[in-house]
């Protein structure tokens, strides 16, 4: 019995892995994402370096010293012409645009008749700076006329941030529950592509043997359902090698193409704080820093992998075995489709709901709701875990009865689907409908 | 003990379909047994449950002498109607695949294949594609699978479907050798000149059941209706001859051969005793000719389907 199992996991696993596309793939999507990571860190870095040179004529008294260079831009003060000629050389030396300040006897005066004049629309971030520049000046003169003085002004201005501490008195720091949850979905993530991917992998094997009709010629050797055991397994094992390899590659070519192109990958902390909302202004201080550090060590790795393993191996065998029951109940790969879609919807569902709900609130009742529904939890559950177990994190009720659902779900659903499985490699012709499905159910 | 399978009332339904019915076969050992019937019948599905590819509803299997189990599986080879191989995969590999999944070990495998690639003259296919095979050189391989691990019963679902002429008859004559070296065969089939060739004992399924078995050249005689085949060489006037013939016995479809005053025809009698027919037609012609026309297993069939078809 086990012998024979062994074998198919062993033709499985061959075929798929001396299949060229296969092959293909393996190699050329490192290639691919590395390729995109350098290009769009490349394309970032052109973005930002662009500097713009923006010309000041300023008539008044005021706003000396308050237009100086930051990092993409600078100005040039023009003395003693009139606007037109100094928007005449504006555009001749090729700057940015020109800043007019007329003569006024006070601030506002002057502020309310500033221009700003450019060639083309001008960019949002440049309005957005020069407008800091002109309401902080005035805020600053307002603040005097009521009698504030320059001194005050800047303790006023300092930032002020809140302390962030567990109940046990851990000093906490910000937005590391997005990044908890972050880690999370990456595991999640892993999870859904992994099952879209190789599940369809195992349907289209069930297609090929039910097409080249070799399937009656196997099930007079080998039980139905260890043979759809044995092409998951198969198919799965492929896949992690694959999944091992890209891991392994693309790392080792990021790695040399970081050293090549001397690309510096925080210029996509962009990027990365889009996905983890909570970082931005990023901290400044070590200490500070010292503390992510602290949290992120103290996600709990050894539970977080562990579970990650069981809720890949059961949610992956819950939906390849479905996988499985649609290759053997339909002739061809069009007539998937109507089939195809109830399975992505719940894994959908299950990113969208942990990205969205699991981030803003990881013990909230949808949250919770989701990480114990079996199709939905080896995603939503993953997210919430490395916040820990017991208090402050998932209670352990939670994660067991998750566990157990999923369990029962997985022995149900893979009974149902392996006598689809059974009953559909010998149907041969038309397609079946959700009715048919059924009533093979009872045969 | 004498039988490798015995039926006892199997039946088995799909749903609200019936598609085996009350069924009770015994296969004898050593034979090649020839289950017949229409395209639809049940054939298939009596084969599946005896590959315990489907299970029955009700009734009983036995496998020499056994209730029928996985580990019997190993005895038997099948030859599927809808048959094929993975088109990827080499030849020998997959030939090694599928003997292995039977049971037997790796290099016991390979000896045989390398014995039966030998013998079918196709050693030189062993690493190539199935896809670069005609169909008919991929039949040859699924023959080979089939038998490889040397079952006590063999069973073939239309096993010529897909052979030329020319290699349809090697198989014939491979079935034919396992046979004699004590292999028990069943035959599945609608073509009925393979059965004349082939089959000592049929049965027949039609519309879920069985309505007729036994051993063919038993049924055969069963189904004699004591017609006759005549050839006389008369000497004096054919026509009188004939003339007083009608009068006697119930004749058909008469031939006249002037030039070598030859005259046949087609003779009904009531009951199979000859004797007397014989005496009366040698006192006024030579007999050269007088044998009994012997249903084919054809005929057997439309009838006997025909007849069941019209009872209802």
């Amino acid at each position: 019995m086990i012998d024979k199992l062994r074998l198919i996991i062993k033709r499985e696993y061959l075929a798929k892995v001396r299949n060229k596309s296969f092959i293909v793939m393996t190699i050329l999507s490192p290639i691919l994402i590395v390729g995109m990571i350098v290009l769009i860190a490349f394309l970032t870095d052109i973005n930002d370096n662009e500097k713009r040179v923006i010309s000041v004529l300023n008539q008044s008294d005021f706003f000396e010293r308050e237009f100086t260079a930051t990092k993409n831009t600078s100005y040039v003060q023009f003395d003693n012409i009139s606007l037109d000629e100094a928007k005449d050389s504006t555009i001749s030396l090729g700057y940015y645009g020109l800043i007019y300040l007329p003569f006024g006897k006070d601030l506002e005066q002057v502020a309310k008749g500033a221009y700003l004049f450019t060639q083309d629309n001008p960019n949002t971030n440049v309005i957005g700076g020069l407008e800091n520049i002109f309401q902080k000046s005035l805020r600053q003169k307002r603040l005097e006329g009521l009698g504030v003085s320059s001194k005050q002004f800047s303790s006023i201005e300092k930032r002020f941030e809140l302390n962030l501490a567990s109940f046990d008195g851990e000093k906490s720091v910000k937005g590391i529950n997005e990044i908890k949850a972050f880690i999370g979905g990456v595991f999640g993530y892993a999870i859904m592509m992994f099952i879209i991917i190789y599940g369809g992998f195992v349907m289209r094997s069930v297609i090929e043997e039910k097409t080249s009709r070799i399937i009656e010629v196997i099930i007079a050797s080998v039980k139905p359902f260890q043979l759809m055991l044995g092409k998951i397994i198969g198919t799965s094992l492929a896949g992690i090698t694959q999944f091992a390899i890209w891991i392994v590659s693309a790392s080792l070519l990021l790695f040399i193409s970081m050293l090549v192109f001397k690309i510096d990958l925080s210029a996509l902390s962009g990027e990365a704080s889009l996905a983890a909302p909570g970082i931005q202004g990023m901290p400044q201080l070590d200490s500070e820093m010292m503390l992510y550090a602290k949290e992120i060590v103290n996600i709990p790795w050894a539970l977080l992998i562990s579970s990650f393993l069981v809720y890949f191996i059961l949610g992956y065998l819950i939906y390849s075995s479905i996988y499985a029951a649609i290759g053997a109940a339909v002739d061809n790969e069009t007539d998937t489709q109507q089939f195809i879609f109830p399975i992505i919807l719940p894994l959908m569902l299950a990113i969208y709901v942990g990205f969205f709900s699991v981030f803003s609130n990881p013990h909230g009742p949808i949250a919770v709701g989701f990480s114990l529904f079996p199709l939905t939890s080896p995603i939503v559950m993953l997210m919430r875990l490395p916040g820990g177990i017991g208090e402050g994190g998932v209670p352990l009720w939670q994660l067991l009865l998750s566990i157990t659902l999923l369990i029962v779900t997985f022995l149900g659903i893979v009974s149902l689907a392996a006598k689809i499985y059974r009953i559909g490699i010998l149907m041969y012709g038309k397609r079946p409908t959700y009715k048919e499905l059924f009533k093979w159910l009872r045969y | 003990m004498d039988d490798i399978l015995v039926a006892k009332n199997v039946s088995k339904a799909y749903g609200d379909y019936t598609a085996l019915n009350n069924i009770s076969l015994k296969i004898p050992k050593n034979c090649i047994y020839g289950l017949l019937g229409p395209n639809g019948a049940g054939k298939t599905t009596f084969i599946r449950i005896i590959n315990q590819i489907i299970y029955q509803d009700a009734g009983e299997v036995i496998f020499d002498g056994k209730p029928l189990s996985p580990s019997h599986i190993a005895h038997i080879g099948y030859l599927p109607e809808e048959r094929g191989l993975y088109k990827s995969m080499k030849v020998g590999e997959q030939a090694l695949y599928l003997a292995q999944l039977k049971g037997l070990s790796k290099s016991e495998a390979k000896k045989r294949l390398e014995f039966w690639f030998e013998r079918l003259q196709i050693g030189d296919w062993w690493n190539k594609k199935i896809q670069e095979l005609s169909k008919g050189m991929a039949q040859k391989i699924q023959f080979i699978v089939t038998v490889l691990h040397e079952p006590k019963l063999l069973i073939f679902d239309e096993p010529f479907s897909g052979f030329d002429p020319i290699n349809a008859n090697i198989i014939k004559d491979e079935i034919l050798q396992l046979k004699e070296k004590g292999t028990s065969i069943i035959f599945s089939t609608h073509r009925m000149e393979s059965v004349e060739e082939l089959c000592e004992y049929i049965a027949l399924i039609h519309k879920s059941e069985k309505i007729l078995d036994g051993k063919l050249s038993e049924i055969k005689k069963a189904y004699k209706n004591n017609v006759f085949n005549v050839g006389l060489e008369v000497e004096q006037d054919a026509h009188a001859f004939l003339k007083v013939l009608e009068d006697k016995f119930n004749i058909r479809s008469p031939r006249f051969d002037t030039a070598e005053n030859q005259l046949d025809f087609t003779l009904q009698l009531p009951s199979n005793r000859t004797s007397e027919v014989i005496a009366e037609l040698s006192k006024k012609a030579n007999i050269n000719r007088f044998e009994e026309t012997i249903p084919s297993a054809n005929d057997i069939f439309i009838q006997t389907v025909n007849k069941k078809d019209n009872d209802r």
